[in-house]
């Protein structure tokens, strides 16, 4: 079926069978690789995006149910000359080892900033995170990737 | 997955025209966090799906003593929109994880029925009432057992109006990789209607959801509760937990959830 998407600000025609998950189109047909499929069974949250500003799992999304929604990947949030701050908090806090989840990381984050502003607390983003796994680094320094990463976004409104 | 075809309807009637006039299996989708991990795993494959989140069926709002939730509202809104119950309120927040919340829908849970889902224990505690397109329901006739409800082949839940209680909560011991209950207790004290005003149902020990009578009658006596125990014959056994275990953890999480009324 035809479809348009709205990807980073950016609209694209699709053409893709019904059953095609966003994560696949984001990956195979628009060459956004940075949302990674882990699990794909709904647990990990590699696939994580933003859709309308709210994180989902591409994984268990159709394409076609994005359509007339804005989607973000973590492409679109920053780049590698100028990282998000929440990525850029990543990079510092070491919140990340192989990497392989911390696309799905960062966009946990933006969530939690949507969900309860820029001041969080570890407790809070620990339990936040119950829908991301990390095999890597036990958790601890993507905690405080997020708490940090989500102060240095109050300083980038102020 | 299998392809399909897809349907977006934007009204009931079209819903379930688009429903019936599929050549085979049709299925309805609402948040499809149940779904597509269903057809991936290829234990659904329908040949057309029929989106019914353009009907205009999400929203919260209050009509005297019952709260009214449209069928597709979000686990997310609810969670932050159900404030005249928080029990459900809380209920909601602590299904599946932050982004299961932002697209798993009310009444996809109710519909689906899983026996270990959160939404039907507080249904049938808020003996709520189960409106679609061609009725309504109580939740005591709604659900029938795993995965069953008095739902017809192509009847759609467009809200479900859950009664506002004096004091309500929800315990649940959750199983750690799915988030599903392997036991969640849902208690309600409502107004006195003569002498009953607590409605106790459990949900995840049983094939389905269902009402705890002794525990019901227990509190409506202003009995002790704590030497209350489920018979553990009716009850699930797996890998997870065996049925004593589950009749033990329905009296913790009774217990967990009566220190915790609001």
């Amino acid at each position: 079926m035809q479809m348009t998407l709205t990807i980073n600000g950016q609209d694209h025609s699709v053409e893709a069978p019904a059953a095609t998950l966003l994560v696949e189109v984001l990956r195979d047909q628009l060459g956004l690789t940075g949302t990674h499929i882990g699990c794909d069974t709904s647990q990990c949250g590699a696939c994580n995006v933003l859709i309308d500003g709210a994180a989902v799992k591409a994984c268990t999304m159709l394409a076609a149910q994005a359509q007339g929604a804005q989607v973000t990947t973590i492409e679109g949030l920053g780049s590698t000359d100028a990282l998000h701050p929440m990525q850029q908090a990543f990079r510092e806090a070491h919140g990340l080892q192989c990497g392989f989840c911390t696309p799905g990381m960062v966009m946990a984050g933006m969530e939690m900033v949507r969900k309860h502003g820029t001041t969080l607390t570890p407790e809070l983003v620990t339990h936040e995170l119950e829908g991301n796994l990390c095999r890597c680094t036990g958790y601890i320094n993507i905690v405080k990737a997020i708490v940090a990463g989500a102060a240095a976004m109050e300083t980038q409104n102020a | 997955m299998r392809d399909f075809a897809l349907h977006r309807p934007g009204s009931l009637s079209a819903a379930t025209a688009a429903f019936a006039g599929t050549d085979g299996e049709a299925a309805y989708l609402a948040g499809g966090h149940t779904l597509i991990p269903a057809m991936k795993s290829r234990l659904r494959m329908p040949d057309a799906l029929v989106d019914l989140t353009g009907l205009g069926l999400s929203g919260i709002s209050r009509d005297g003593d019952r709260l009214w939730i449209g069928a597709t509202t979000l686990h997310a809104d609810v969670a932050t929109g159900a404030t005249a119950i928080p029990g459900l309120a809380c209920l909601a927040a602590g299904i599946g994880d932050a982004q299961v919340r932002n697209r798993g829908t009310l009444g996809g849970s109710i519909a689906n029925n899983d026996p270990a889902a959160d939404y039907p224990a507080a249904a049938l505690a808020l003996a709520a009432v189960i409106e679609t397109d061609r009725g309504s329901f109580g939740a005591d006739d709604f659900f029938q057992g795993m995965f069953t409800t008095a739902l017809a082949e192509s009847e759609i839940i467009t809200r479900v109006g859950f009664a506002i209680p004096q004091q309500s909560s929800y315990a649940k011991f959750r199983h750690p990789a799915s988030r599903y209950a392997m036991v969640g207790v849902y208690v309600a004290r409502h107004a006195a209607q003569g002498s009953n005003t607590w409605r106790v149902a459990v949900t995840g020990a049983g094939t389905g959801v269902f009402r705890w009578t002794d525990a019901e009658a227990a509190l409506n006596a202003g009995s002790d509760t704590a030497g209350l125990v489920l018979a553990a014959d009716d009850l699930n056994s797996d890998i997870h937990a065996s049925a004593e275990y589950r009749a033990h953890l329905c009296g913790v999480m009774m217990k967990q959830a009566l220190a915790t009324l609001a």
